[in-house]
């Protein structure tokens, strides 16, 4: 994926140059000087009025954005709805904003919200230090931070921009169930991370 | 070791460097002190060398004949012509050392992420700084079951355990705990604990601590944080005279975990348990956080610091005052209350001992306690240590911790004078002297030493008549040294801080015209109260008969008194003032309270038993105030300042009065009492507490709880047939003020004495005894 985007070495044929056969040249500092000169210039703007408009009626109009776009943050789920999330604090680490809060803990029979043993109990992004670099998806051992193309996130107060779990979280999608619930019979965090685990099975499911 | 002594020394070069270490060095030391890092897991400065991971292997040759094979850095001492290649100049070290660390990675889970240790992991690192990189096995990991509890605080993960032995050497050698050990062979090879004995070590922690990979975790610190989180700050134990330096980590102003900080002439490396993990009255929810005054109706009402200030010196408005300030105070907080008796209550009645006391004791505390200087380097001298009423592993454990390497180093010899045979006392392979409760001072003055020997004197010794006195004699006749151990860990440093009726700060003696006059120049007033104060027990009567009408309370459990039913009273009778951190019987009966700081939200230092400082940095930022702030608040209230704003500031005033060189207070012999007749199934009650136990600042820590010892009534052999019981049956322990039921256990004691641990899960003496040692019950069959 990321070859597609490194930029293309492409030759130009341009000769190097030599720093010695480089001259000075003056400028001039003479000023449009004549009406001849002067329409040359207008030109450049008539010409454009002809052309095809790049502006966007925002925010009446919506463009999609380039598909690696960096936006918003989502924290994932696996196919049957446990998070993918395990709470480590690699992607705090390499936040180089120090945007992001994270405070783990156990997993238990009665309380799985992720495969494993750990899971991520508070998760706070902080949109006013963010800067979108993406080095916490990098560093995101398990594949539960990624970025959305959302990129709306102008607000009214400081408070509102620091985003909790639950405004990270992914929807739940079809075959998934609202964790916390226990793993799929006879798996392990090993085979939901192989992608053994396809969506739920009926055992799942637990009264509330 | 003085430096007359003479030592070998030994030239080696390592790495093209010459050095030269006293002879029986380690060649992975010897590197060291020319500042080459050798990679290893096994190797510990304080354990013996075990040569278990093989990650240290360099090249060495003697005298020109290199051995075969790279050798392990960590087991091989220091031969004259040894010529040392290390990793940075052998390219066959480099690459043993690169096989060696992918050999140790094929079994290892990789698990960081979810890892407790991942971000300060020696695993991590050395696999960084010496590792290959990439594996080149392919087959299946062995696995084991994730983690297993081997005590309710001490978590193990078999698969990413190394094998490097340090927690069963830990155990075994340092704490003399070996309750886990190494099980199995080759890759099944794990840490086990004995099927019917848990990690029931008060020392497990530091083999969490020095667990070099994830394998051993704390239960309370399970995935709490990142070490990139934590803000450490080197800070001082507030549990006990040990005076451990510690080192405690705070995320976003809660402490999240405290380690054993590293100071070689007191804790060496170690803490024990209780100071590691009992952490969490600071955040529990009965802290006080505003000022209380007990209004027209009787209630107690949150109210302005002004409105208390005021309400406080209305209510002692020109009252016979006393101070009762507790054990728990830092130097500087105790320096504070004992300025604040005598320049703003112009009294003399003040103590910090809240427990069971003795004139005697008193006496001991002002003529020989304040003037001595032990310290641990005279236990590792000593020839013999007699222990009298102390249990260093309940009381004091990193004093046990020391003796017990004396023991294991050059089995010196241990002395207990005790009713009954501790766990303690069998480790240390003591010479147990059993004897009745009470009957201590006769058995003290038969004990023969020499003037190498030391005398730990435990606070429980001021509870039979005469010990001490017998205990200054014997000192005074072989020349022995006398060191105090307390439990509490602001006793000593309140006793030279003057917080006691007979003692001014700095050993200035009450009833020395010289040093009071002295202490009235130092301080800027022109006199000082003359008469020597009451006694804390003396205080609580005073109280109760009205001669005192208002009372200051420190940080006191009025449980802890040995007359607890009067001091409730007392405070009941009383206009009380409290400073406190949480809610608590006193603050109940107090009419002003005043919030204070825990020890981790403020500045100051603890005196250990040797009366050595131990200061500490403000680790968690906090709106609570320390004592001394409130005294000197509420002196200046008073209009009788004590001028001691800051921490500082007492700090340094108290340095600039020194220690009175003139004479010091007389000791004066104390008779013992005399033997106590015993009826039909009466026994003589004697106890300790335990460390972990129901103690007020342990509150909150279920895991620790959960390694405490069992809650056991102790009888003879011979009681035990007389009224027909066995281990695990039921027996109930009673007086006239009530009783406690418990499980017997039939072990080594003297036969007309019982013994309950004091404070532990089911067993509270003082709240239901009323008593707590050498008064007679009655012990039957439930």
């Amino acid at each position: 994926m990321s070859d597609q985007i490194e930029p293309t070495r492409r030759d130009l044929g341009l000769e190097p140059i030599q720093i010695s056969s480089v001259e000075s040249v003056p400028v001039s500092k003479n000023g449009a000087s004549s009406f001849g000169k002067q329409l040359l210039g207008f030109w450049v703007t008539f010409k454009a009025m002809f052309k095809k408009v790049n502006t966007v009626q925002y925010p009446e109009v919506k463009e999609p954005t380039a598909p690696r776009f960096h936006g918003r943050h989502q924290l994932n789920r696996h196919p049957d709805g446990l998070e993918k999330c395990i709470g480590c604090e690699l992607c705090a680490w390499a936040c180089p904003a120090d945007a992001i809060y994270v405070e783990g803990a156990s997993n238990t029979e009665e309380n799985r919200m992720s495969p494993g043993e750990r899971y991520g109990k508070v998760y706070q992004i902080n949109y006013l230090r963010c800067i979108f670099c993406g080095l916490c998806i990098e560093a995101c051992p398990t594949r539960a931070l990624t970025m959305t193309n959302e990129y709306e996130l102008a607000d009214n107060s400081r408070s509102s921009l620091i985003y909790e779990k639950a405004d990270l979280l992914a929807p739940l999608r079809d075959g998934m169930l609202m964790p916390p619930h226990p793993m799929y019979p006879d798996m392990n965090d090993t085979n939901y991370y192989k992608g053994d685990v396809l969506g739920f099975h009926p055992s799942q499911e637990v009264q509330t | 070791m003085t430096t007359a002594e003479l030592v070998d020394m030994v030239t080696v070069v390592i790495d093209g460097f010459e050095i030269s270490v006293p002879k029986g060095t380690l060649v992975i030391r010897a590197a060291e002190k020319l500042g080459i890092q050798i990679p290893r897991f096994c190797d510990h400065p304080l354990l013996d060398p075990v040569g278990a991971c093989r990650q240290c292997l360099v090249d060495i040759e003697i005298n020109g004949r290199a051995f075969p094979k790279p050798q392990a850095s960590c087991t091989i001492p220091v031969e004259p012509g040894m010529i040392v290649k290390t990793q940075l100049t052998s390219p066959v070290a480099e690459k043993a050392q690169r096989g060696v660390m992918e050999f140790l990675l094929i079994n290892h889970p990789l698990d960081c992420p979810v890892c407790d240790k991942g971000g300060e992991c020696p695993l991590q690192n050395q696999a960084m700084s010496t590792g290959q990189g990439e594996s080149r096995f392919e087959g299946v990991k062995r696995t084991f079951e994730k983690p297993i509890n081997i005590s309710s605080q001490v978590l193990l993960d078999r698969e990413r355990c190394i094998l490097c032995a340090r927690c069963t050497r830990f155990s075994d050698q340092i704490a003399s705990d070996p309750f886990i050990t190494l099980n199995e062979r080759g890759a099944l090879q794990q840490v086990g604990i004995y099927e019917k004995q848990p990690f029931e070590s008060y020392f497990s922690g530091n083999t969490v601590q020095i667990c070099p990979v994830g394998a051993l975790t704390g239960a309370s610190y399970r995935f709490r944080a990142r070490p990139f989180d934590l803000v450490s700050s080197p800070s001082a134990c507030e549990h006990c005279a040990s005076g451990c330096s510690l080192r405690t980590d705070v995320r976003r102003g809660k402490t999240l975990r405290r380690l054993a900080g590293e100071d070689a002439s007191v804790n060496e490396e170690w803490n024990c348990d209780k100071g590691r993990w009992a952490f969490k009255y600071i955040t529990s929810a009965e802290r006080l956080t505003h000022p209380l005054v007990r209004d027209s109706a009787g209630d107690l009402q949150e109210a302005s610091w002004p409105e208390a200030l005021a309400a406080a010196v209305a209510g002692l408005g020109g009252k016979q005052t006393a101070v009762l300030v507790g054990g728990r105070v830092t130097v500087e907080d105790a320096y504070g209350y004992s300025k604040f008796a005598r320049v703003a209550l112009k009294t003399n009645d003040i103590d910090f001992r809240n427990r069971a006391t003795s004139d005697e004791e008193r006496e001991f505390l002002a003529a020989v306690v304040i003037k001595s200087t032990p310290s641990y380097l005279d236990i590792d001298r000593a020839d013999s240590v007699l222990l009298v009423g102390f249990e260093p592993e309940e009381e004091s454990p990193i004093v046990f911790l020391r003796i017990h390497k004396q023991v294991r180093k050059r089995a010196l010899k241990v002395t207990a004078i005790a009713s009954k045979l501790s766990i303690g006392n069998e480790k240390l392979k003591s010479n147990f002297v059993c004897v009745a409760p009470g009957a201590e001072p006769a058995a003290i003055k038969v004990q023969e030493l020499t003037s190498k020997s030391i005398i730990l004197v435990g606070e429980r010794a001021s509870e039979s008549a005469g010990s001490l006195s017998a205990v200054v004699s014997l000192a005074k006749e072989s020349g022995a040294k006398i060191a105090w151990i307390p439990r509490r860990a602001g006793e000593r440093g309140a006793l030279s801080a003057g917080a006691i009726g007979n003692l001014l700060p700095g050993a200035r003696p009450v009833n020395d015209t010289e040093a009071r006059v002295d202490l009235a120049a130092a301080w800027g007033v022109d006199s000082l109260p003359s008469q020597s104060g009451l006694s804390s027990d003396e205080i609580v009567n005073a109280a109760n008969e009205g001669q005192i009408e208002a009372l200051i309370v420190g940080g006191v459990d009025p449980l802890d008194s040995a007359n607890s039913q009067q001091m409730l009273n007392a405070l009941k009778k009383a206009f009380v003032i409290s400073l406190e951190i949480s809610h608590s019987d006193v603050t109940q009966l107090a009419d002003v309270v005043f919030p204070v700081a825990a020890v981790v939200e403020k500045s100051g230092s603890f005196m250990n038993w040797e009366g050595r400082s131990r200061s500490f940095d403000l680790a968690v930022e906090s709106f609570q105030r320390s004592d001394l702030r409130i005294l000197s608040m509420l002196a200046d209230a008073l209009n009788a300042p004590i001028n001691l704003p800051t921490v500082k500031s007492a700090a340094k005033e108290f340095d600039s009065l020194g220690m009175w060189d003139g004479a010091g207070a007389e000791f004066t012999s104390a008779p013992p009492s005399g033997p106590i007749s015993l009826g039909n199934n009466e026994a003589i009650l004697t106890s300790w507490r335990r460390l972990l136990d129901e103690g007020s600042l342990q509150a909150g820590e279920e895991n620790l709880a959960g390694t405490a010892r069992k809650t056991v009534v102790v009888i003879s052999p011979t009681r035990a047939q007389a009224i027909g019981v066995v281990d695990g049956d039921q027996v109930s322990v009673s007086n006239a003020h009530g009783s406690v039921v418990l499980p017997v256990l039939v072990e080594s004691i003297h036969d007309d004495a019982v013994w309950l641990p004091r404070n532990s899960r089911g067993s509270h003496l003082l709240a239901t005894l009323g008593v707590a040692s050498g008064s007679v019950v009655t012990v039957v069959k439930e």
